[in-house]
């Protein structure tokens, strides 16, 4: 099984933000389809709103029921299993590129999220999961009183 | 037996026209197996709607074309991005004659599979030699 832990987000570093610029050139110029050097699986898109935010992959073949997500604080984790390809004495393979087996990948967040506000959609064989940040999360407003 | 299909791959990512918005054109993932007298191929192309796949065969010539609609969310910026959005091309030369009445092509989950039933005269006819 693929098991990977990836933070695109980190609070200590500073350069972290420049780095993932870099990443993002890198791959913008390598001309292929996803960064699978990484080894990371499944690659994911991500899109940040005011207190939420969007993750996207790609898994064609797979059902909604071949998939499984779950949400712990900052830590959203995708598993999933692709089914068997068809098995017989009269198949002769020609050509097999497409993934195949489980994997599982783990990807931390920039905030804890409400894991009673997902959204998550499987269509045309890409997933999206809408995340809202959750509300004892969010910075909180303090009163200055001046006496 | 196993039938030769070649396949002219078009690895390298290309845009389409000059005007247009760049759109990336990928090789999609593919299955290929003989099961009796049907060829099989799956591909994979994700982000593809059912109305945004083209299968063509004209003589031996198969072409898979898929379209996307590329999605963003709206109200939200783009963060980071592992993969890409685009279209898919891909064509194939089959070494057999289709049944072109009998394709069945179905398209599920972004993943195109096509059943390709080998025309009955293309099926090996055995030959009984008289003894004289």
């Amino acid at each position: 099984m693929l098991q990977t832990t990836h933070f695109p987000w980190s609070y200590n570093d500073p350069f972290a933000d420049m780095r993932r610029l870099q990443g993002a050139m890198n791959r913008l110029f390598d001309g292929g389809r996803s960064s699978e050097r990484s080894g990371a699986y499944p690659s994911v898109n991500f899109w940040v709103g005011q207190d939420s935010v969007v993750m996207s992959a790609e898994l064609p073949g797979l059902t909604d029921q071949d998939i499984e997500l779950t949400v712990k604080d900052t830590m959203i984790s995708i598993r999933g299993t692709y089914p068997e390809p068809e098995t017989g004495d009269d198949i002769v393979w020609h050509r097999r590129e497409r993934p195949a087996g489980s994997f599982l990948r783990s990807i931390e967040l920039p905030f804890r999220i409400d894991p009673d506000h997902i959204d998550a959609r499987f269509k045309n064989g890409v997933l999206t999961v809408e995340m809202q940040r959750s509300e004892d999360d969010k910075p909180k407003h303090i009163q200055i009183k001046s006496s | 037996m196993a039938q030769e299909l070649a396949a002219q791959d078009e690895r390298n990512v290309r845009t389409n026209g000059e005007t247009e918005p760049a759109t990336l054109t990928f090789t999609p993932a593919v299955d290929i197996f003989e099961k009796g007298d049907t060829t099989v191929i799956i591909a994979d192309m994700p982000g593809v709607a059912s109305d945004g796949v083209d299968v063509t065969l004209e003589r031996q010539v198969l072409t898979l074309r898929g379209t996307v609609k590329p999605h963003a969310p709206e109200g939200y910026r783009r963060l980071s991005s592992e993969y890409r959005e685009g279209d898919y091309l891909r064509v194939f030369t089959l070494s057999d004659e289709i049944d072109q009445a009998k394709i069945n092509a179905e398209f599920k989950n972004g993943a195109l599979r096509l059943e390709l039933p080998h025309a009955a005269e293309a099926k090996p006819k055995k030959i009984s030699v008289k003894t004289a």
